[in-house]
């Protein structure tokens, strides 16, 4: 018997920002098969975009999870990164820890984690310095 | 719901069933059934990716043929700023307009003179207040059913002024029910020498959402020889070009948004790069662009699967002949605001059918899909006749197809049999010794 979720899991990539994103563009595409609002979809669509290229610039990738039932649409971004040390400060509009390269790659504003809790209804951060962070996001349908 | 009408065909007497035009699908409309392929209309945009792709020349664009001039006592041409690329050693546009008339046509209307006008009023409308930015050209009728079809938040950032084409018959109506009063409206032809057929859908489908000022469309390949014909007997055009170095610039990517006289812009062409700045433009807000030109054709419209020259050559003939124009002869002038029968209605979204209308069924079928990724091997193969194992999954679970079909699938539940059998095994290996041993 198929239980009451749909998981979706997708490997992202470290340091390879050709790729990010990709797996938001699955979630659209899955989202909209399965006839969510176009509103819901963009804010997920969001949501995983900016943590999956956080991911890509901290932590060296990770795994991302989605999962679809009745009520809502969660994401699980966990790493092994860096972890963050001070989650308030890093949760400010504009506070960046992106290195210069990164920069100027136009990454780096500083809008990733503000913009994430934006577009979820709900976001919880568990985080370690030097063991990694794991994300959750959730979206109320 | 209206069917769209395409103009991106299928020659099933030419189809071998391959799969090289599935994979190359950017909306995965195409499926491969009973050995022929079989597009799916509700997906397909008109791009002509399969058209280009095709080793067998199955896929064709409708367009109408060259006899269409007869159909009308007052014809038009409406030459697109491709066509003048197709020529080698051209170095004035004025032999092109002369060829044209010489062929049979009353008049010529530029495409390109029309393309000023609407850079012109691009620059007016982008000056708006509490536009939604950036602002995407609406010239691309590929690039505009995409957005309507995936793209929901983007529907409104694209712009509502006429294309081109729609602009250069509209005014060629006009000028000659002006300039010959003795005609009355239906003896008046507007003829598109078009560089692609998704123009051609444009003019079928009413996309301006009335119908158009265009008659019929003709392709470039098809004007071309005859076309070049009559350009070889001019000696000295009497007929000269009204376009400048911006409207010759449309033909070629980049073009339309220099004419912008705006630095933030974007320029992509190509449909899967389109498809990927669309993806990033509705992710993340670009506060620095005011402007994005899409092409869904390589190179922009000199692209276009119905043109005859290389792209890439074409765009260099294109630059060499527009050195020598004025920036624009602006020989319209241009009103205060958008005049109102320039603007077009919103766009809306076309969603998309969901696996299912009920929801919570329809995520019980993705979770099944989900289940049935597993036994695939994820080689996109084609070989079951859907562009990926995904969308093979998805065929699977809408009931179209069976899993049978998947050849790595099946080899696998061969084996399976096999050492589930040992005694079917002993007589397959007995089989193999008498191969071997020459009975």
């Amino acid at each position: 018997m198929l239980e009451d979720v749909v998981r979706f899991t997708f490997n992202v990539d470290g340091e390879d920002f050709s790729s990010a994103g990709a797996a938001s563009v699955q979630v659209k595409k899955h989202l909209r098969q399965m006839g969510f609002s176009p509103e819901i979809i963009r804010r997920v669509a969001i949501a995983m975009y900016e943590g999956e290229i956080n991911m890509v610039i901290h932590a060296d990738g990770g795994v991302a999870t989605v999962e679809v039932t009745d009520d809502s649409i969660v994401m699980i971004l966990e790493d092994k990164g860096p972890g963050i040390p001070d989650v308030a400060l890093a949760m400010q509009e504009g506070f960046s820890t992106a290195k210069e390269n990164i920069r100027s790659l136009g990454f780096g504003a500083g809008m990733g984690l503000p913009n994430m809790k934006k577009y979820s209804d709900s976001m919880k951060i568990e985080t370690e310095v030097g063991k990694g962070t794991t994300i959750i996001m959730t979206v109320n349908v | 719901m209206i069917e769209y009408k395409h103009s991106v065909s299928l020659d099933v007497s030419k189809c071998k069933g391959c799969t090289h035009c599935l994979q190359r699908c950017p909306t995965e409309a195409i499926r491969v059934r009973d050995g022929r392929a079989a597009i799916n209309s509700q997906k397909c945009i008109d791009c002509g990716e399969c058209i280009r792709v095709c080793p067998y020349n199955a896929k064709k664009a409708t367009h109408d043929p060259l006899d269409c001039l007869n159909d009308y006592k007052y014809k038009i041409a409406l030459p697109a700023p491709a066509l003048y690329g197709q020529f080698d050693n051209l170095d004035d546009i004025d032999f092109v307009i002369q060829g044209l008339l010489d062929m049979g046509f009353d008049d010529v209307f530029e495409v390109a003179k029309a393309a000023e006008m609407v850079s012109g009023y691009t620059r007016q409308y982008l000056r708006t207040e509490g536009l939604k930015k950036p602002v995407i050209s609406s010239a691309c009728p590929v690039v505009v059913r995409l957005i309507r079809m995936r793209f929901p938040f983007l529907c409104e950032n694209i712009m509502p002024i006429l294309p081109p084409v729609e602009v250069a018959g509209k005014l060629a109506r006009e000028k000659a029910l002006r300039e010959h009063p003795e005609l009355c409206p239906s003896d008046i032809g507007c003829i598109f020498i078009s560089p692609c057929p998704a123009k051609v859908s444009y003019v079928k489908n009413s996309f301006s959402g009335e119908k158009s000022n265009i008659d019929s469309v003709v392709s470039v390949s098809d004007v071309y020889f005859k076309l070049i014909d009559a350009m070889k007997k001019v000696d000295a055009p009497a007929a000269f070009t009204e376009a400048g170095n911006v409207g010759v610039s449309w033909a070629i990517s980049g073009g339309e948004c220099t004419a912008v006289f705006n630095d933030k812009y974007l320029a992509a062409d190509g449909i899967e790069n389109v498809i990927r700045v669309l993806d990033q433009i509705e992710n993340s807000d670009f506060p620095e662009l005011e402007f994005v030109e899409l092409n869904a054709c390589n190179g922009g419209c000199v692209g276009g699967v119905m043109t005859v020259a290389n792209p890439y050559i074409a765009r260099a003939r294109i630059q060499s002949l527009r050195r020598y124009l004025p920036v624009s002869p602006n020989l319209h002038p241009l009103s205060e605001d958008v005049p109102a029968d320039m603007m077009l209605p919103g766009f809306e979204y076309i969603p998309t059918a969901p696996l299912h209308e009920d929801r919570k069924e329809a995520r019980r079928m993705m979770a099944e899909i989900q289940e049935i990724r597993k036994d695939l091997p994820d080689l996109d193969c084609g070989s079951c006749g859907a562009p990926s194992c995904a969308a093979f999954a998805e065929d699977i679970i809408r009931g179209e197809i069976c899993a049978d079909e998947c050849v790595v699938f099946m080899r696998r539940v061969f084996h399976d049999y096999l050492s589930a059998h040992p005694y079917e095994q002993a007589l397959n290996d007995n089989k193999d010794k008498e191969v071997q041993n020459g009975k």
